[in-house]
């Protein structure tokens, strides 16, 4: 064991001798400057993680609210599981690492002169700029909804106020009333979160409105973990049978039977290639594209989405411009809160590594995505990936899903497990 | 130094995990990641640089790297019992494994900050010292111990362990399991539960 432990004793002498070799610029008394757009999982852990391993790099990450609703564990604060305090962070833990927090929002990325501009008329220089501004939501593509709209018809797919606001119509909905869904097409934020939705919510219901129904209208013909929420569905809510508390509406591919095309506002009513269908409480999670900072300034395709390099997340269209997060086109993995975190790990290796004028290192990416179904009751998807040999996507070499067989032991302990994933990502993200 | 009571364990788990961890990737990938680009994958679940704000995935700063090797190795043969590590074990290499082992030894160890029964604790403190110091030395504490640190670890995550050893899901070295039979007739299930607040009381 000594052998091993003066081999320790090597890495430690080799990775500081690496760290120092941003001095340099010091001596020059010109530092990095690095600028992150967004504050949400991934920009607030690029901008930790960059001051981690570098803190000669000054770090300035401009973010628009005061306070980050996490996405992720949003749907247990509808059915009361938490409370919507427990998904707030702030921004304190990231100054404690030396990160230049500003409250603004970012009208413009010059990517021609290295500048990030804010509404309140500031510029920040960058030599990098990290952009991790989440999604955005198009509305146009449902006929009547709008960012007004969606004050009485919330999406909820930003946490935050949306989830409150959608929480209170559940808890004010009567009992016997129909919750409609309306589910987006791919690619969109969390693919298992509108299913984990309907499974909170009927969880609620069970409790306190046992008359109520959850619908579920689906552009897709299938969608993430359908074996493992459909078993849970049987299990908790009489999915199948006549009386079923969930019901799922999926659509054929070349089919528009339960595509959303228009709503009524007023009445909410739906309009699908089938039929118009009422709700008492409505809840449209449109179709996505990437944040609408990225889009303004250049960085996404004609398709509404951010293309990369996989191994540095740099821009294809922007040089010294990373983008990571959901409005990335990361292909090979899904858009959720871990996959954010561990791009931005990524990303901030790679950062660190060019602006000290290195070749970036072979990345090591990771996604773990939990749901929980019913009381004691969760499962998950998990992967490990390596960047394929040409560079043209992520592959998956281990992982998979909760197998339809784990005993009710394993279940709960994946509850257990994806509240500690909890605790420990926003730590790492924003401690 | 504790007796070395994972050696054996080590080898015979070797060639399993060899043959478990063969990539199911259809195309050829890119390996040589650092240290760090490795060890930085298991944060979002085990913390920052490896201290687990828990309650139920335990802290692997300090973890001694034999016992991280072989435990990644268990995970992957499916021979610990688990929800997600098997998955995600099978994702790395032997190689890749030791040197995110090597990472996490030379992370500083934080001990867990949670609630506990003083009472229980100090009730436990005889029954440590009686069934586990032989190997587990220091109070649980000794990161020569070829075992993962018990004091200050999250109690949740201990329970569960436990839990498995009892139900004979997960197995005990011969000597650990004869040291836990006798604990369990002696103090049963209460004895039990008052040494995982001994070990949570450690911060």
């Amino acid at each position: 064991m000594s052998i091993t432990r003066r081999g320790f004793m090597q890495s430690v002498g080799a990775a500081t001798a690496v760290g120092l070799i941003g001095a340099p610029h010091l001596a020059l008394g010109a530092s990095k400057k690095v600028v992150v757009v967004g504050g949400g999982t991934g920009g607030a852990t690029a901008a930790k993680y960059i001051r981690m391993a570098d803190p000669s790099i000054e770090v300035t990450l401009i973010e628009a609210n005061e306070h980050y609703y996490t996405c992720y564990l949003s749907n247990e604060v509808l059915s009361d599981e938490r409370s919507i305090d427990s998904i707030k962070f702030g921004y304190s833990g990231l100054q404690g690492h030396g990160v230049k927090v500003v409250h603004d929002t970012v009208s413009e990325i010059d990517a021609a002169g290295m500048v990030v501009k804010t509404k309140s008329g500031k510029s920040y220089g960058y030599d990098k700029c990290i952009v991790s501004p989440g999604i955005s939501l198009n509305y146009g593509a449902i006929d009547g909804y709008s960012h007004e709209a969606a004050e009485s018809i919330p999406h909820a797919w930003k946490a935050g106020p949306q989830t409150s606001l959608l929480r209170k119509q559940l808890h004010e909905m009567k009992d016997g009333g129909t919750f409609v869904i309306v589910a987006p097409p791919n690619p969109f934020r969390c693919p298992p979160g509108p299913y984990e939705r309907a499974s909170q919510v009927a969880m609620f219901m069970k409790a306190h409105k046992p008359n109520s129904k959850v619908l579920i209208l689906d552009p897709k013909p299938a969608f993430s973990k359908k074996g493992l929420f459909e078993q849970a569905w049987k299990k908790f809510y009489g999915y199948g049978t006549d009386n079923s508390m969930i019901t799922w509406k999926g659509t054929p591919s070349g089919s528009d039977d339960n595509v959303v095309s228009a709503v009524d506002v007023a009445s909410k009513t739906v309009t699908t290639g089938f039929d118009d269908v009422k709700a008492d409480v409505l809840n449209i999670i449109p179709p996505q594209m990437a944040g609408k900072v990225a889009i303004d300034s250049g960085l996404a395709n004609d398709k509404g989405w951010c293309p990369v390099k996989l191994k540095t997340f740099e821009s294809t269209l922007h040089k010294n411009i990373h983008v990571i997060g959901d409005s990335s086109v990361a292909t090979g993995m899904p858009k959720s809160g871990y996959a954010a975190n561990s791009q931005a790990k990524v990303t901030a290796s790679a950062v660190i590594a060019m602006l000290n004028g290195q070749e970036p290192g072979i990345p090591s990416y990771v996604n773990t995505c939990y749901s929980i179904a019913g009381h004691n009751h969760g499962f998950s998807v998990a992967a490990v990936y390596k960047l394929a040999e040409d560079e043209s996507k992520i592959v998956s070499v281990a992982g998979g899903l909760t197998p339809m067989d784990a005993s009710e032991e394993q279940l709960r302990r994946e509850v257990e497990f994806a509240y500690s994933w909890f605790n420990n990502v926003t730590n790492d993200a924003f401690g | 130094m504790a007796y070395n009571i994972f050696t054996k364990a080590v080898l015979a788990t070797g060639l399993t995990f060899a043959v478990s961890s063969a990539f199911a990737a259809d195309v050829p990938v890119q390996s040589g990641a650092s240290d760090g680009m490795l060890a930085n994958t298991c944060a979002g679940c085990h913390g920052t640089n490896g201290n687990s704000t828990g309650p139920s995935a335990p802290t692997i700063a300090g973890y001694n790297p034999e016992y991280f090797k072989f435990s990644m190795a268990a995970f992957a043969s499916g021979e610990f019992p688990s929800t997600i590590m098997g998955r995600i074990a099978k994702g790395y290499t032997e190689d890749e494994i030791a040197q995110m082992a090597d990472f996490y030894a030379k992370q500083k160890f934080i001990p867990a900050k949670q609630e506990f029964d003083a009472a229980q604790a100090k009730k436990a403190d005889k029954l440590h010292d009686k069934y586990c110091e032989k190997c587990h030395e220091d109070g649980g504490a000794s990161p020569e111990d070829e075992s993962g640190f018990l004091a200050g670890q999250w109690a949740p995550y201990l329970r569960m362990q436990l839990a498995d050893y009892y139900a004979g899901s997960r197995e005990p070295s011969k000597k650990m399991k004869k040291k836990m039979e006798e604990l369990h007739e002696k103090a049963g299930d209460a004895g039990v539960e008052a040494l995982v607040n001994y070990y949570a009381s450690k911060q």
